[in-house]
Formats: C-alpha cells, structure tokens, sequence
C-alpha cells in the first residue's frame, strides 16, 4: 500500500481498470443508498432503478433516439465547423509570428464571451432553428480551439526545424512538413478536450426554443417534475462524452504511434 | 583558393530587459581550405556553436560575411549539412526516411532518395535499421543517423555543433573513429565544434582554440599526424604533446570564464 502512493509512480497494469470502475461502482452505491434508503424525497432525485426505467420508458415511448442524435449532430456539426476554421487559422498563428501579433489579442478577448450569452442574439439573427444550436457550438469552440492550436504549433522544438532547414527545406516545407507532424499529436489532443466542452453548450443552447434533443427533453421533464427522466438524460450525455472520448484517444493512439508516452 | 571563408564575423546578442548586450564573437576571421578536418575547440560559452551557427546560416552575423564557394551565405541551405548535439530526427519519420528528408525537400525521385539513405545508413553501421523509429534507437545510433542524414546531401561543408556531446565516454570514442573513417574515404569539408581535447586532436587536420567570451580565434594549430588514424594514435607521443599544449591553452581561457562568473 505504501509503495502506491509514491508521487508520479505509475500504477500496475491490472490494478488501473479495477480502480476506474471502483469509482464508478462507490458512485452509484451512494446514490442507490440515498434514494433507497429514503435519505431524499424521490421528487428530488430519482433512485438508480427508477431513472434506468425512466429511460427505458423515454426510449420506447416518447423516441428519445431522435433526440439524442439531434444532440448528436449538433455538436459534431458545430465543432466540426469550429475546427474547419480554427485549425488552420491556429497553424498560421503558431507558425507566423505576425500573424499572431495580429489575432491573439481579440481571440484572447473572444475566448472569454460565453457561448450562452450569444444564445439571444443568435436567436435575433438565426431564429431558433439547427442553425442557431450549431452557431452556439461554434462560438464556444472556436476561440479555444484557435488559441490552443496557435500554442502547440508555436512551441514546436525548434531544433528540429533548424535541421530541417539545414538540410534544404524551404519555409513552405518545415511548415507542412516539420511544424504540422510535430503538432499533429498535441492538436489531436486538444481537439478531444474542445469537443468535451461542446457538449457543455449544447445542452444549454437546447434549454431555449428548442423542439428536439435531450435539452429539450430535460426542459420537458422539469415541467412534469420527472427527476428519472431529468437524471437519465444528463446520465446519456456522459455516457456519449466517455465513448467519443475512448474513440478520439484510440484513434490518437493509432494515427500517431511515435508520440505514445509524451 | 579557400572553400569557406570567414571574414570579420561578430555577433553580439541584444540585452533583455535593460540587461546589457552580450558580445558572442569578437571579429573572427577563419579560412578553411577543401578537404580540412577544422575542430574549434573553447572552453563553453566562448561563441564557438555561434561562429558554427553563422556558418550554418542560423544566426545572422552582426558584422561580416561567409563566403561558400565564392558565394555568400545568407541563409541555410543543403549545401552546409549541420549534426546538432541536442538528438533531432524528426520522431514521426522512420530512420530511412529521415534520411530521405533533405533529399525529399529538394525533389530527388522516391527511387533514387531509398538508394542513397541505405548507401549512407549502411556506411553509419545502420543496416537493418532503416525501419525502425528514432525512438527505438540509442542515442549513438540517433547521432548517427543525423550524421547519414547530413551526408545524404552531399554538403560541401560538414558542421558539426558537439555532435557526441551527450554520449558516454565509451560510444563517443567510436562515435570519432566512424567520423573519421568516413572522411578519410570522402574527405569532406569539415567544422567541428567540440570542449573536448583529445576529440578535437583526434580528428582534426587543424585544432582552431577560441578565447573565453567573447570569442575570438586564439590559436590555429595544424595535426600533423598521420593518416588512416587508429585510436591507437591517442597513446603516441605525438599526440601527447598536442594535447601537452592545447591542455595549457584551454586552461587559461577556462580559468577566465570561471573568474568572468565569479
């Protein structure tokens, strides 16, 4: 036990999974003895059972599917847009100096407007349709999508782009080919962190003049005071957040081998 | 006619923060003919990787020029193949294709670039390597693929900045004789920078002794000792009385550098 808890020594290979799941497995005992053992009314919190048959119910009879690929495709439209933008305009940040002379002030100012307090205005402007729900996760991602890129592009080591420059790359060279593999990994990274936080905006773009999505469904849930219902659609959020984010580091993993253990 | 001429280069690196400027090189003049095995040698901190930098094109002089040929050198190019002595493959390219990187940027044929990396991973004791990562390979054999990859350009002039500066003692020593072997067979240009005396004798057809900061050219001594060299050639009297004298020389300029901090 002692031999554990050393500052920054990694922990044996099996024991991390049971460790992950024990967490999980302390957490709905809580909640199951909470609610079961009659600590809070069920009209404030729904017990374990009782919100998985909520779901069930959510499912089978009101088509919670739809909302949640709604939700879905909201998010991945609007970050995917965000990162269309932001990506290329961080790696000319990062690369350029003038370029970033000329940026980071306002998308430092930027960064800091929350994505919620646009969501009136981007009602005015784009009424209360996919558009507006996607424009609310492009504003909340792109601005942090830009700074963090411009960042890992700009603290490439610079010895290796001394060396590529000394062995004749041109300017357009170490940029596509030094700057842009050094940072793929950390900017792939980056991107799973950013697409954590859309997920945040979603659920808050759906709260208002929305007809779909799981937002909306909790919104609808609160009028009928069904906390099952209010808990299992906050409960499929993380679920969905977990899975992309198992996906996106798999897929870091695979696409950029060399990087492991940075 | 001198391959590579140095004439009244200075560099002095403006002060940060109100601190006064540091004057790197006093004006350095150095004439290196076809063929030379040139090793700076100076105590740390004496503005011999500066004077290499200038060389390479990294670091733009605050007075003088370097001549290449008869031709200016402004920037970095092909033509002056640098080893670092900080480990700079690029981590995301396998051993052969970092090699293949110079050749690649200037336009060679895939075909053509394969042939001349195995020729020169193979005069480096790389054969069988050519598909392994930087990360799998010591930090010998990281130095020498550095080194293939700078010949794989055939440069007119080799720079070389403490190449072997961070191998053990062990590796270092074989690390020389390899260099050395090599440009006995393609007797290259060579500027190798280095505080190491008996690497510096070992190798070179001229030691160049820089002062303690800021640097200036102190002495210029020809080795005069035979060809192929063994290792067997560090024990010989000859050899002991160059490193008998370049010892005295060295010594007085570091016992400056340490009175300068003091």
């Amino acid at each position: 036990m002692d031999g554990l808890f050393a500052p920054l020594k990694p922990v044996p290979p099996g024991l991390r999974p049971v460790l992950g799941i024990l967490c999980f497995v302390l957490f709905f005992l809580g909640w199951g003895i909470v609610t079961y053992g009659g600590f809070v009314q069920p009209l404030f919190l729904a017990s374990p059972g009782e919100t998985l048959l909520k779901g069930g119910e959510l499912f089978v009879e009101y088509g919670f599917a739809g909302d949640v690929l709604v939700t879905v495709w909201r998010v991945f439209a609007g970050f995917a847009l965000a990162a269309l933008l932001a990506v290329p305009l961080g790696i000319l940040m990062g690369a350029f100096k003038p370029v970033e002379a000329f940026f980071s002030g306002f998308v430092s100012f930027a960064r800091y407007l929350p994505a919620s307090a646009f969501i009136p205005l981007l009602i005015l402007w784009a009424g209360v349709g996919e558009l507006q729900k996607i424009l609310v996760i492009f504003i909340g991602s792109v601005f942090q999508i830009v700074i963090m890129i411009a960042v890992i592009v700009g603290s490439v080591r610079t010895d290796l782009v001394e060396a590529a420059y000394t062995l004749g790359a041109s300017r357009r060279g170490v940029v596509l080919r030094v700057l842009l593999p050094a940072a793929a990994p950390q900017m792939a990274e980056s991107l799973r962190l950013v697409l954590g936080w859309a997920w945040t905006y979603v659920i808050v773009a759906e709260l208002v003049g929305a007809s779909a999505g799981i937002g909306h469904m909790i919104i609808e849930a609160q009028r009928f005071l069904d906390t099952g219902q209010m808990i299992f659609g906050i409960f499929i959020i993380g679920m969905i957040g977990l899975i992309t984010d198992v996906l996106f580091q798999a897929a870091n993993a695979r696409l950029f081998p060399w990087a492991k253990g940075r | 006619m001198s391959r590579l001429s140095i004439r009244g280069i200075e560099k002095t690196f403006p002060g940060r923060r109100r601190a006064a400027p540091t004057r790197a090189l006093e004006p350095t003049d150095l004439e290196v003919r076809d063929n030379d095995f040139i090793t700076i040698l100076g105590p740390s901190g004496c503005g011999k990787s500066t004077l290499l930098r200038v060389v390479a094109g990294l670091e733009t002089p605050t007075a003088g020029t370097v001549t290449l040929d008869g031709r200016p050198v402004t920037r970095p190019g092909p033509d002056r193949g640098m080893v670092f002595q900080s480990y700079t493959l690029f981590p995301w390219l396998s051993v052969r294709d970092n090699v293949c990187f110079g050749l690649r940027e200037r336009g060679v044929p895939r075909a053509e670039q394969l042939a001349i990396a195995d020729r020169y991973l193979a005069q480096v004791g790389l054969k069988g390597f050519e598909n392994h990562q930087p990360s799998q390979l010591s930090g010998g054999m990281q130095q020498r693929t550095a080194l293939a990859r700078a010949l794989a350009n055939d440069p007119g002039v080799l720079l070389l900045d403490e190449p072997f500066g961070a191998l053990d003692h062990q590796t270092r020593e074989l690390m020389q004789e390899l260099l050395l072997g090599i440009w006995e067979q393609h007797r290259k240009t060579v500027l190798f920078v280095t505080h190491d005396i008996d690497e510096a004798i070992f190798m070179a057809s001229r030691v160049v002794v820089m002062s303690a900061r800021p640097g200036r050219i102190k002495c210029d001594i020809a080795i005069d000792l035979p060809h192929p060299r063994s290792y067997k050639v560090k024990t010989s009297a000859a050899f002991a009385a160059y490193k008998e004298r370049l010892t005295e020389e060295i010594r007085v300029e570091t016992i400056k550098t340490l009175n300068m901090e003091a």
